[in-house]
C-alpha cells in the first residue's frame, strides 16, 4: 500500500475529526438547555426535552441522519450534506450528553448544597460555585466517552455523502483491491484518534482541581 | 432572665405520615452549650435541622434572638413563609457542623473558608483569604490550607468546616453529630476545637452521641425520645440522678460501653 493512500485516509480522517468535534460540542450547549428543561421540575419544559431525548436515544442514528437528509428538502430547507450530517451527529450526542448531565448535577450531594445555604449563598449562587462545578466534574468522563462514541458513529455520515475516515477506505479498497491493507489503516487511524482523546480526558479530569493524584 | 438564643415553640415535622416532632418547646440559652441527646431516630438531628431551616416545620415556630425564622405562625395556626432574604438574614446568625462535613470538594481548605466572604459578603479576594488564613490557624490548620478535602483526614475536614462557619462570625453554632462518622481517633482533635469555642462563650448546640463530651462541656441537657422531649436539665440532673425510665435506659447504654468513668 502507498504512502499516497495513506495520505488519502489521513485526509478524510480531517472531516472525521472535524464533524465530531463540532457536533459534540453543538450537542453539549443543545444539551445544557435539555438538562436544564429536565430539572426545571415544570412539565412545560420537561416534557419535550423527554421526548426529544426518547426519539434520539430510541431511532439508530444511521435512520436519524437519513431522515434529516430527505425531510429537509421536504419542508423546504435545502442543506448542504456537511450541515445534515452536523445536524444530525449534534442531536443525537444531544440527548445522550443531556442524560449524563442530568445524572451529574443529580448526583450532587444535597448537603454541599446545604453547607452553601447555611454560610448565606442564595440559590443562583450555590448554583454557580458549587453544583455547576460539581456536576461538570462528575460528568467529565462520560463526555469523553461520548466524544469517542461520536468519533466512531461519525462513520456513520457516509450515508449522506460525507467522504470521511471509513468512505474513503470503502471507495479505496474497491478501486486498488487491497481491502484488508486499507481497512486495517483506516482502523489503525481510528484507534490512534480515540487514544488521542481519551489520553487528554485523563489529564483534563485529572488537572480539575480537588481530584487527588 | 434574657431572650433565649433559639426558642422552639410547639415544633411539630412530618415526614408524610410519620411524625418525626411532637410538638417540641425548648429554649437555647445565650452563651452556653447545649446538648440534643437520644436513641437513634429520637428527632434530634431533624430538631437541630429545624433550627437551621434546613427542615421545614410542619407547625410550630423557631425564633432565633427573637425573630422569627422560616415560617411565622398566626394564633390561628395560619402559617406564612417569610422572604427568602428575611430567613437569609436571621439565618446568617448561625453557623452549622454537619456530620459528612459537606466541604466542598473543588475547592482547597482555604477556598472553602474563605468563599463565602468572597461570593456572599464581597470581600476582596486578599482581605477574604487573610481572614480565613486567620480561621484555619484557630483550628490548627494553617498548614494545610493549600490541600483539597479529599486530601485531609476526616477530622480535619470537620475542623475547616468548623472554620469555615466561624469565619462569617455566627453567634450560634449547630453542630450535627460532628464526629460521628469520624475514626475514634479523630474525634479527640473535633472535640477540643469545640470546647475552646465554648471556652470563648460561643452559644452551642451540639447534637452528638459524645455523652462524655455531654457531661463535661455541656451546660444544658435536653434527652430526647421517639420525638418528644423528655427532659431538659443541668447535666448535674441528667446524669448523676436520672429521674426518667426512659433517660435512665438509654445511659446505661453508655455506662455499659465503659463511659461511666467520663461522667
Amino acid at each position: 500500500m502507498s504512502l499516497k493512500l495513506f495520505e488519502l485516509l489521513l485526509k478524510a480522517s480531517l472531516y472525521t475529526i472535524g464533524i465530531s468535534l463540532i457536533s459534540i460540542l453543538i450537542g453539549f450547549a443543545i444539551a445544557i438547555l435539555l438538562s436544564g428543561a429536565m430539572l426545571s421540575g415544570r412539565k412545560f419544559f420537561s416534557a419535550p426535552a423527554q421526548i426529544f431525548i426518547s426519539f434520539f436515544r430510541g431511532v439508530p442514528l444511521l435512520v436519524q441522519l437519513l431522515l434529516i437528509y430527505n425531510l429537509l428538502p421536504v419542508i423546504g430547507i435545502n442543506v448542504p450534506s456537511i450541515v445534515a450530517a452536523i445536524v444530525g451527529l449534534s442531536l443525537c450526542t444531544a440527548a445522550y450528553q443531556a442524560e449524563n448531565l442530568r445524572g451529574g448535577f443529580a448526583s450532587v450531594p444535597r448537603g454541599l448544597i446545604e453547607s452553601a445555604e447555611m454560610v448565606g449563598f442564595t440559590p443562583g449562587q450555590a448554583f454557580r460555585r458549587i453544583k455547576v462545578p460539581i456536576a461538570l466534574r462528575l460528568t467529565f468522563p462520560a463526555l469523553v466517552n461520548e466524544a469517542i462514541l461520536i468519533l466512531k458513529a461519525s462513520s456513520l455520515v457516509s450515508v449522506v455523502g460525507i467522504v470521511e475516515l471509513t468512505r474513503m477506505a470503502q471507495d479505496l479498497a474497491g478501486s486498488t483491491f487491497l481491502p484488508l491493507e486499507i481497512f486495517a489503516s483506516a482502523g489503525l487511524i481510528y484507534l490512534v484518534i480515540n487514544l488521542v482523546v481519551a489520553r487528554a480526558g485523563g489529564l483534563i479530569e485529572r488537572s480539575l482541581p480537588g481530584i487527588p493524584r | 432572665m434574657s431572650l433565649p438564643a433559639i426558642a422552639v415553640k410547639n415544633l411539630v415535622k412530618q415526614f408524610g405520615e410519620t411524625t418525626v416532632l411532637h410538638g417540641i418547646d425548648l429554649d437555647i440559652p445565650q452563651g452556653k452549650v447545649s446538648c440534643l441527646i437520644g436513641p437513634s431516630g429520637s428527632g434530634k438531628s431533624t430538631l437541630l435541622r429545624c433550627m437551621a431551616f434546613l427542615e421545614e416545620a410542619t407547625r410550630g415556630t423557631i425564633t432565633i434572638d427573637g425573630e422569627v425564622l422560616g415560617f411565622s405562625e398566626s394564633a390561628q395556626g395560619v402559617r406564612e413563609r417569610l422572604p427568602a432574604a428575611t430567613n437569609r438574614a436571621i439565618r446568617s446568625r448561625i453557623g452549622m457542623v454537619f456530620q459528612q462535613f459537606n466541604l466542598w470538594p473543588h475547592m482547597t481548605a482555604l477556598g472553602n473558608v474563605s468563599e463565602a466572604l468572597k461570593t456572599v459578603h464581597k470581600m476582596s479576594r486578599k482581605d477574604a483569604e487573610d481572614l480565613a488564613m486567620a480561621q484555619l490557624v484557630k483550628v490548627g490548620l494553617e498548614s494545610r490550607a493549600g490541600h483539597y478535602p479529599a486530601q485531609l483526614s476526616g477530622g480535619q475536614q470537620q475542623r475547616v468546616a468548623i472554620a469555615r462557619a466561624l469565619a462569617l462570625k455566627p453567634k450560634i453554632m449547630l453542630f450535627d453529630e460532628p464526629t460521628s462518622s469520624l475514626d475514634p481517633e479523630l474525634t479527640g482533635e473535633v472535640l477540643n476545637v469545640m470546647r475552646d469555642l465554648a471556652a470563648e462563650g460561643m452559644t452551642m448546640v451540639v447534637v452528638s452521641h459524645e455523652i462524655g463530651f455531654a457531661a463535661t462541656v455541656g451546660q444544658q441537657i435536653s434527652f430526647l425520645d421517639q420525638g418528644k422531649l423528655l427532659f431538659t436539665g443541668a447535666p448535674s440532673d441528667v446524669f448523676r440522678k436520672p429521674r426518667n425510665p426512659r433517660l435512665e435506659q438509654f445511659l446505661d447504654t453508655y455506662l455499659d460501653r465503659g463511659a461511666s468513668m467520663l461522667v
